[in-house]
């Protein structure tokens, strides 16, 4: 008997583990890696512009640390839905596990939290000054704490600002790596999940937080001044793209590559994995993750990289890719999360997965989750005005 | 060679009454408790008829770190009868979908084609025949499953808040009230004996009955294991049939051994099919 027949007739009876009926990790979790890769992805485009001095991403820049800021305020709002006792969710930092990859999640999200909003409260202390000798009252009072009660607006005060953010962005990109390729190593380390027990896991959970995060900022600047009939940055949306189709080609790279070495070093259980892509994911994976959102976005992205379009044209299409990346990313999250369990342990079996539409992990929760952050990010740009002053 | 006629002395009207007094007998134990209902573990304490199952627990202060045990399953003698699956649920409420213990069935066609099943969890006892496939069985065997308790378990690496443990007599527990019900422990059991209870919304997984074996019992399923397909017992006594089986010759296999979780459940008779 080959190898490919020793897999099928595993197959045969379709039998699924008593416990492996249930799929415990469901759109909850397909969110929360989705978030952190956003605010990965947003900061990354801010990164370019305070630290590597890329003046065509400034358009963007204030706007990328916003929205950063207003989806990390949401990133645990999935897995406290998730948890089966979510008032004991402080348990995770009162009384960590060290052993365990998930204990961590709660200081390193403290930092990121901590970093981004340092860097935001820098970069936006001149706005602020302004803003709060303009305001009385409560939000006077509001000002004066968001600026450290420090009104010094001279040259030398701004410098020492400019170093403070060069210094909080450099610890920004490392911790937002951290932040996201952890959350890549909590699937990875998970040995008894053939497809999800790979060193690659976090690499191509980082890069694809990057490819999300980039393609929401294009989409999302290109949508506001296309709404308030503002004229868009051409040369900040081309930057833009760039950056994206390198990390994309990095992310897609690596995604095929895990499947590759899947499919060529045939390890352990292997021939769940490829029943899995051509079975239950033939779908999700080849069709809608590989060929509508990975290979026409890379199409679209060689266009880009190669022909020269006129501005509307080229800023169209920018925000056609974006989007199809957008979904790229999800289905890319599904097809891991939900995918990875629909495996049974048997090694003999799939089972189903059929998202229900209440409750608490249902899709009105995911829908809600992913309005929250757009009503934060509104109230503040209240505060914080989105775009530099001209 | 002569075959012997069956039955030989015997009129029909004699074996019918042998087999009713067989049948009322037996009913009879459907109106007494079985042994694990006696004991009102709540309050700690045992009857004086429940006889010491594991010698050496009792009437001596129990030294958790020089305590071991080990449980093993074997194969040959299994007959699918369910009754360990039953216990358990008994002892433990186990909500209906979710299975702290179960059976699977193996069949074997001519083809060496596998096919395996275990609907609902072979608590009801594999009665007939599988009729969802037709083929022509070779043969056929059952495979308990329970709690590997691993000297290695991966569950309790990744517990972030340390609520799934392993104790120094080599038990892998789950303190329910501190458990967050995040089910990275279900993730990361190789041998999906877990499951997040909906009802305290919390995991839970078979302790091989920890409590009763702290009081010197068997764990319900060995108790009612009417074949003695299910063994279990102390390392520290080499009188058990347990000690006598680990130490001696015989073949013992763990499951998924490639997973490096060392588990101390051994299974005798062990099929190369079985994953």
């Amino acid at each position: 008997m080959n190898q490919v027949d020793y897999g099928a007739s595993m197959l045969i009876s379709n039998y699924v583990l008593p416990n492996d009926i249930h799929v415990h990790w469901s759109m909850m979790i397909v969110l929360y890696p989705y978030i952190t890769g956003l605010v990965d992805g947003a900061f990354i485009i801010a990164a370019l512009y305070y630290l590597f001095d890329i003046k065509s991403l400034k358009p963007v820049a204030r706007f990328s640390l916003l929205f950063a800021l207003a989806f990390l305020c949401c990133a645990t709002l999935p897995l406290l839905l998730h948890l089966g006792r979510a008032e004991r969710n402080l348990n995770m930092l009162i009384t960590p596990n060290p052993a365990s990859a998930m204990a961590g999640f709660g200081y390193i999200y403290a930092v990121s939290m901590g970093v981004l909003i340092s860097i935001v409260l820098f970069v936006y202390r001149p706005d602020l000054v302004k803003s709060g000798k303009r305001s009385s009252g409560l939000m006077r009072m509001l000002y004066r704490a968001l600026t450290f009660d420090s009104d010094d607006l001279s040259e030398k005060a701004l410098a020492i600002d400019r170093k403070i953010i060069r210094f909080l962005v450099g610890l920004g990109i490392p911790v937002a790596a951290v932040l996201h390729g952890y959350v890549g190593f909590i699937f990875g380390g998970v040995k008894a999940n053939p497809t999800w027990s790979t060193p690659l896991m976090p690499v191509i959970f980082l890069f694809s937080a990057c490819v999300s995060g980039i393609s929401a900022i294009v989409l999302a600047y290109i949508v506001i001044q296309k709404i308030g009939r503002l004229p868009v940055d051409t040369a900040c949306i081309t930057t833009c793209i760039k950056t994206l189709t390198g990390f994309f080609i990095l992310a897609f790279s690596f995604e095929m590559l895990e499947v590759f070495s899947h499919s060529y070093l045939k390890s352990g259980y292997h021939h769940m994995v490829e029943g899995l892509l051509n079975g239950p994911l033939a779908s999700s994976f080849w069709l809608w993750q590989v060929k509508i959102c990975s290979v026409t976005p890379l199409i679209l992205l060689g266009c880009m990289a190669f022909i020269t379009f006129k501005d509307s044209l080229y800023t169209a299409i920018a925000g056609t890719v974006s989007s199809i990346l957008l979904l790229q990313v999800f289905i890319m999250r599904w097809n891991v999360v939900i995918g990875g369990q629909l495996m049974s342990k048997s090694a003999r079996g799939y089972t189903e997965f059929h998202p229900e539409w209440l409750g608490r992990e249902g899709i009105l929760s995911v829908v809600l989750i992913m309005v929250i952050p757009f009503i934060i990010l509104f109230v503040l740009g209240k505060i914080f005005p989105f775009w530099a002053e001209k | 060679m002569k075959i012997v006629d069956f039955p030989p002395d015997m009129d029909r009207r004699e074996f019918v009454k042998k087999v009713l007094n067989g049948v009322i007998t037996g009913s009879l134990f459907l109106l007494f408790p079985m042994g694990s209902e006696g004991i009102n573990l709540q309050e700690g304490l045992w009857p004086g008829e429940l006889t010491e199952e594991i010698p050496g627990i009792r009437g001596r202060k129990y030294d958790i770190h020089n305590q071991q045990f080990a449980f093993i399953v074997d194969i040959t003698r299994c007959i699918g009868c369910g009754a360990c699956c039953v216990a358990d649920k008994r002892e433990y409420q186990v909500p209906d979908g979710f299975y702290r213990t179960w059976v699977e069935r193996y069949i074997k066609d001519f083809d060496d084609q596998i096919y395996v099943d275990s609907p609902n969890g072979g608590l009801d006892g594999y009665q007939k025949p599988r009729d969802d496939i037709s083929v022509e069985a070779r043969d056929t065997f059952f495979v308990p499953k329970l709690c590997n308790m691993c000297k290695e378990p991966p569950c309790t690496q990744v517990c972030p808040v340390g609520a799934t443990f392993i104790t120094p007599d080599g038990f892998v527990l789950v303190d329910s009230e501190r458990c967050v019900g995040c089910a990275y422990c279900i993730q990361a059991c190789p041998y999906s004996v877990r499951f997040l209870n909906p009802v305290t919304r919390t995991v839970e997984k078979c302790t091989w009955c920890y409590h009763r074996i702290r009081r010197g019992l068997l764990p319900a399923c060995v108790e009612v294991c009417p074949t003695g397909a299910r063994k279990f017992g102390s390392l520290n006594d080499e009188n058990c049939e347990v000690y006598k089986i680990l130490k001696g010759p015989g073949v013992l296999t763990v499951l998924k051994q490639s997973m490096g979780t060392l588990p101390a459940l051994y299974y005798m008779g062990q099929r190369l099919e079985v994953v």
